[in-house]
């Protein structure tokens, strides 16, 4: 294949289809067995440090943010991470735990741009390599399909193609240009869901993201969620599992699991919350400060809730609108 | 003192550009309040798509970010970024909406860095979805809000969108899907389009008050002028009444 254009940006997280087959293969449990466990298990089972991790949604909608604040409590170093985030990669950046970002959008759309984001990068402490968000999920669905690439129309002519690792070659059929893009496979994915059985099977209600792609491109996958449903539940509506139970390595029961982002049609976002973080963020002495009163100042999740108060919660289900 | 201030001008503009039965990728600031006022005035058949999944939201309450809730409130669809994406690259989409730090004579965009790519002087967010809007949309409506030398730029910093490249043909030799880019620029001063030989950059209409050598000195390239030009409209009073009573009540934006 004649390749015309070779993106210059560093490969974070090199395709390997066939490790990946012989990890699904060995690792992942073809039996429905509970896999129920606290996020502090979860975290401290299933992440290393150096791994490659992913997150979906982003923290301001159904980001797994109590997993990510208990990763920062555990202090996991030398991340490499998919960027296409908000406050949860603001918080990663923040607590020092990332090396490498392969960025496509860090940033805190009606506020601004972020500020921790520019610390990491203007300093020259993070690395990043550019992709857009599509290109980002369309690795994700590249991994999930088991290939090395996928052939898209986005990125092509642009500085945003030449810094990534992505390259050009003639399409074989019509001979005109065409981006490949490198399959994206995570070591670790998190996922926050609406509801999920013991053994993983997830549903996820209105938009769905790029949780799809997402899960079937990790090696292991970490899921908390709202509420834990009968397994019974799941098989009497089988089309809305999202996200069947083999895809899942921990299932970790998390109400108001993406506070201060909002969890459609249960809660809606903290504004105040986000509002103060944001201002707070642009002083590294306050950011410090916020990381110690609402991560490392709770033990657990169930601290974090009682910290933020169950009135300013039942506030935040009144504010979320219906269908 | 003034009936509306600019932000309310452009936002009406940008209304005012959005077609009855439409598709129209919607993201953050400008294009939402604009896609709600065309809806409940000329446009209530506009199909508003949001990257993360939504398809057709009522948008009778304003979103704050392109996944939340409200981008998918009395939806048709509520699916996933790859379905969206996929559905722009196959042609579905007529209208992106768009945002720059800086843009240039050919409506290339920057949303990436200012100053080396390594390190940076200014980290700016990123492509997320624009890169992949700019590629896949028929038509891309540029909305900058501050018109002057800083943001129209002989050369942006870093190339994350693309307009039309370096010229005539460049999008279709890249690889880009054939007759797509950028088709209007609406900003603090002026409406311009794209002069079809050259794809360049031209001034079509004025906003109120607002000359052409004024426009001239504020853009940091050879702008190319069209024979006639046209005041763009003022908002009228009921667009004012809808935008500032029923579209952000909570003044998010305005």
């Amino acid at each position: 294949m004649n390749i015309l254009e070779s993106g210059i940006g560093e490969l974070f997280q090199p395709p390997d289809p066939d490790g990946f087959r012989e990890w699904v293969h060995k690792h992942k449990n073809t039996r429905m067995v509970s896999k129920v466990m606290s996020e502090q298990e979860a975290i401290a089972r299933l992440v290393k440090d150096g791994d490659y991790i992913g997150t979906e949604l982003y923290g301001t909608v159904r980001g797994p943010m109590s997993l990510i604040r208990e990763l920062v409590r555990q202090g996991k170093k030398h991340l490499r991470v998919a960027g296409q985030g908000i406050h949860e990669i603001d918080l990663l950046l923040a607590a020092d735990m990332v090396d490498a970002l392969d960025i496509t959008y860090i940033g805190w759309e009606v506020y601004g741009i972020s500020h921790i984001l520019r610390r990491a990068v203007e300093s020259g402490r993070v690395k990043t390599t550019e992709w857009s968000n599509a290109a980002i999920s369309w690795r994700f669905k590249a991994a999930a399909m088991g290939v090395p690439f996928i052939p898209v129309r986005s990125m092509l002519g642009t500085d945003t193609l030449k810094y990534s690792a992505a390259k050009v070659v003639e399409d074989p059929w019509t001979g005109k240009p065409i981006c490949l893009l490198p399959a994206l496979y995570l070591d670790v994915g998190f996922i926050h869901v609406h509801q999920a059985d013991e053994f993983g099977n997830c549903r996820i209600e209105g938009i769905s993201g790029f949780a799809f792609e997402l899960a079937r491109a990790s090696k292991t996958l970490i899921v908390s969620t709202e509420e834990i449903v009968p397994t019974e539940e799941i098989r009497r509506y089988p089309e809305r599992t999202i996200l069947p139970y083999y895809l899942v390595d921990a299932v970790v029961l998390a109400k108001y699991g993406s506070h201060p982002g909002e969890m459609c049609y249960r809660y809606w976002r903290d504004e105040e919350h986000l509002l103060q973080f944001y201002k707070d963020s642009a002083d590294p002495e306050k950011t410090r400060a916020y990381l110690d009163k609402w991560v490392y100042g709770c033990k657990n999740h169930d601290d974090y809730i009682e910290k933020v108060g169950i009135e300013r919660l039942k506030q935040l289900e009144k504010m979320i609108g219906g269908r | 003192m003034a009936r509306y201030n600019e932000t309310e001008f452009l936002i009406c503009l940008a209304a005012s550009l959005m077609e009855d039965g439409a598709t129209a990728f919607i993201g953050t600031g400008i294009p939402m309040l604009a896609a709600a006022l065309a809806k409940k005035t000329h446009a209530p058949n506009l199909v508003a798509v949001f990257e993360f999944g939504g398809t057709g939201a009522s948008l009778e309450r304003l979103p704050l970010a392109v996944g939340e809730s409200r981008t998918f409130h009395k939806a048709v669809a509520a699916s996933g970024i790859c379905d969206i994406m996929e559905t722009a690259q196959r042609g579905f989409i007529e209208y992106g909406f768009l945002g720059a730090a800086q843009i240039d004579m050919y409506g290339n965009l920057n949303t990436t860095i200012i100053g080396p790519y390594w390190p940076p002087k200014v980290r700016l967010p990123g492509s997320g979805g624009a890169n992949d809007v700019g590629s896949h949309c028929w038509k891309n409506i540029i909305i900058v809000r501050q018109h002057d030398t800083r943001r129209f730029v002989p050369k942006v910093d870093f190339l994350t969108t693309p307009g039309y490249l370096t010229g005539p043909g460049a999008r279709e030799k890249a690889g880009l899907p054939p007759n797509t880019g950028p088709y209007r620029v609406v900003t603090s001063l002026a409406l311009l389009d794209f002069e079809p030989e050259s794809k360049r950059m031209r001034l079509i209409g004025l906003n109120p008050n607002v000359t052409v050598e004024q426009v001239k000195q504020n853009t940091g390239f050879e702008l190319l002028v069209a024979d006639h030009l046209i005041t763009n409209p003022e908002p009228t009073d009921e667009q004012l009444r809808i935008l500032r009573e029923e579209v952000d009540p909570d003044h998010y934006y305005i």
